[in-house]
């Protein structure tokens, strides 16, 4: 054994060396991990630690230096009614359309299950909103939501539903823009939700469902009492995931409504946006983007505990 | 209680592979029988057919002498027992064993007794507050055994229930099973591809091979009669040697082939000459193996012999080896069933 392993190890002294830290297991794991520690510090970490810094000085876009100003920023957001209204839409906008994609995207999963011709075909459309890049697909919305060449309006027309005289304008009014908006963010996050669940249904072994259907259960009791308990630790991971893409996301916002009409569509990652490099007041855009920092964490915490919890196997 | 039939009952995936080809069964009220084969035989799917989880291409399942193939299974009032034992993750023992009478709509008031009741049988009931995940693999399957038996059902199926436990413990478990089945008396078909198994269990066996039946029987009558080279090759460990002799195939069990010395010769016995190659030492038998010679050409063949009975022949030597005539099965080289015996 001994004879054999100095054999192999003859050839270069170098080329031994790495393959001896090829099998090392600290150093793998470091050598793995770098990019990604690399990555999270550089492009999260670092501009994380900025915004905290920028939120306790008056730095603005122009100035070369700034002060420490203390809690001033968070205070002067807090008294503008742009703010309270960013909140309030930040809210309206997560809640809605992650009740609306847990809704749809547990059906979905459902269907996907199902066994019929062409699933994988439907299965690549599904996946297309999530793959596509989202500046692409909310510009192919902006068209839809068109004040003039709007598809909506012009298909509702052509079938009765809309009299010559209705003219809804999708992103002009406010009701409707924020309806707008929802809609192409569920359809945005419709395919990873539902994905992540497809993973969850099909993680139930076949023996449970066919126990059950012995066992006499019915429909309702079969969703609420078997399948329910069994994908709530992982829906819980994709209500988790959209809550965070959802509260801090903009892209959409940014290309459809600009926040319009009249901060109706405002949320906070949109309005710090705005305030901060638009409006150049750094210091308060920086502030803004923190707000919902601390909710988000207590939100992850909270869920994760609950993933855990429920956990079965 | 009740019977089970099948009439021509048969399951396609493909339009050219039938995982269960034609069957027609009847098991009599409180029997406990077993299919028996290997795996692809169609066995599991035979059994999933009757419990309703799979429909027949064609034919029928009859429970009670009605018609049941159009039903779902929860309205044919069976119970089935999972390999896996298939318990509710999230809900405790309790919870496990209680659900199908939740689902039954079963008075409240009457479920907790209902419950004890059935895990008293099985010994678990101190257990009802766990998790299925705390419990070891024989506690979980006594779980599964209790739900099935909790609501009573006409009859029970059982698919390799004993196949996740370890030897020591299937053992212990196997006798258990049989002698519950004895008390309650209901109808049990029960599924495996292990023989000792199927005979140790079994008021018959059924022996299945892709999709058809091979022969129905008590345990011994297939040990010992079978019906066909395929029972014959399938059951016994080693199984029964096979042997080309011209227009037949000759059979006989290796613990039926011993050395002349070991058995009164009569002119019931039949002699061989067999030359020993290799002997393989197994604590209470020994698997002798060997080359039978003369006649129509060699043929590897092997004799067990228990520890008590000398070997009086060294490697590589040759003696005379005799097999009781009863003992001698032939099969039709075509077909590979029974036929009569022929002159050797």
């Amino acid at each position: 054994m001994t004879a054999l392993a100095s054999h192999a190890a003859a050839p270069t002294g170098a080329r031994s060396r790495l393959r001896r830290l090829a099998d090392s297991e600290r150093f793998l794991a470091w050598a793995l991990l770098a990019p990604a520690v690399v990555f999270i510090v550089a492009l999260v970490g670092f501009p994380f630690v900025l915004a905290l810094l920028y939120s306790v000085t008056n730095v603005t876009v122009g100035t070369q230096s700034a002060s420490f100003v203390g809690l001033a920023k968070f205070r002067q957001a807090m008294e503008s009614p742009a703010f309270w209204g960013a909140v309030r839409n930040t809210f309206l906008f997560t809640l809605v359309s992650q009740a609306l994609v847990i809704v749809l995207a547990g059906t979905l999963a459902r269907l996907l299950m199902m066994e019929f011709r062409g699933k994988w075909f439907v299965r690549l459309l599904i996946l297309l909103p999530w793959v596509a890049p989202i500046s692409l697909g909310s510009i192919g919305w902006l068209w839809i939501f068109d004040s003039i060449y709007s598809v909506i309006n012009w298909t509702l027309r052509h079938i009765g539903i809309f009299g010559p005289e209705t003219w809804p304008i999708w992103l002009g009014q406010p009701t409707l823009a924020m309806a707008s908006i929802i809609t192409v963010h569920v359809w945005r996050m419709l395919p990873l939700a539902a994905i992540i669940m497809l993973a969850g249904f099909s993680g139930i072994p076949k023996d449970i469902h066919d126990a059950a259907a012995i066992d006499g259960a019915g429909f309702w009791r079969r969703e609420l009492q078997i399948i329910l308990p069994l994908v709530l630790p992982i829906v819980l991971v994709a209500v988790l995931f959209g809550i965070v893409f959802t509260a801090t996301d903009m892209i959409v916002i940014f290309i459809i409504t600009r926040g319009g009409p009249f901060d109706s569509t405002q949320v906070l990652a949109s309005l710090a946006y705005y305030t901060g490099i638009d409006g150049g007041d750094l210091a308060e855009g920086a502030a803004i983007s923190l707000f919902l920092f601390p909710l988000l964490v207590a939100i992850a915490y909270l869920m994760l505990r609950l993933a855990r919890r429920t956990e079965v196997t | 209680m009740a019977t089970v039939e099948t009439r021509k009952i048969s399951k396609f995936y493909t339009h050219e592979q039938a995982a269960v080809d034609g069957i027609d069964l009847f098991i009599p009220e409180g029997e406990f029988i077993v299919f028996l084969g290997p795996s692809g035989c169609g066995k599991t799917t035979l059994l999933r057919m009757i419990a309703g989880l799979e429909h027949p291409t064609a034919g029928d399942v009859l429970i009670d002498d009605r018609v049941v193939t159009a039903l779902a299974p929860r309205d044919r009032n069976i119970a089935m027992v999972f390999q896996s034992y298939a318990l509710y993750p999230h809900m405790s023992v309790f919870d496990n064993i209680a659900f199908p009478l939740r689902a039954r709509q079963f008075a409240k008031a009457e479920i907790p007794g209902k419950v004890r009741w059935a895990a008293e049988m099985f010994g678990i009931a101190r257990f009802l507050e766990r998790k299925p995940r705390e419990l070891s693999g024989g506690e979980r399957q006594r779980v599964a055994l209790a739900r099935a038996l909790v609501r009573e059902p006409q009859v029970f199926l059982l698919d390799e229930p004993l196949s996740n436990l370890d030897a020591k413990l299937r053992t212990s478990a196997r006798d258990e099973l049989q002698q519950f089945q004895r008390r309650i008396g209901t109808t049990t078909i029960y599924v495996t591809h292990d023989q000792v198994e199927a005979m140790g269990l079994g008021d018959r066996v059924v022996v299945l091979s892709q999709g058809k039946v091979r022969q129905v029987g008590k345990p011994l009558e297939v040990y010992d009669e079978p019906a066909d080279t395929f029972v014959a090759g399938f059951l016994g460990s080693p199984p029964m040697n096979l042997i080309d002799r011209g227009s037949a195939i000759l059979g006989f069990r290796p613990e039926h082939f011993l050395p002349i010395e070991a058995r009164e010769t009569g002119n019931d016995a039949v002699r061989f000459t067999f030359r020993v190659t290799r002997v393989e030492y197994l604590g209470a038998d020994r698997l002798v193996y060997g080359m039978l010679e003369g006649g129509a050409g060699e043929a590897k063949v092997l004799s067990r012999l228990p520890s008590t009975v000398p070997l009086p022949v060294q490697l590589g030597e040759r003696h005379e080896f005799v097999i009781g005539r009863r003992d001698l099965k032939f099969f039709d080289r075509q077909t590979g069933l029974r036929t009569a015996p022929i002159p050797l």
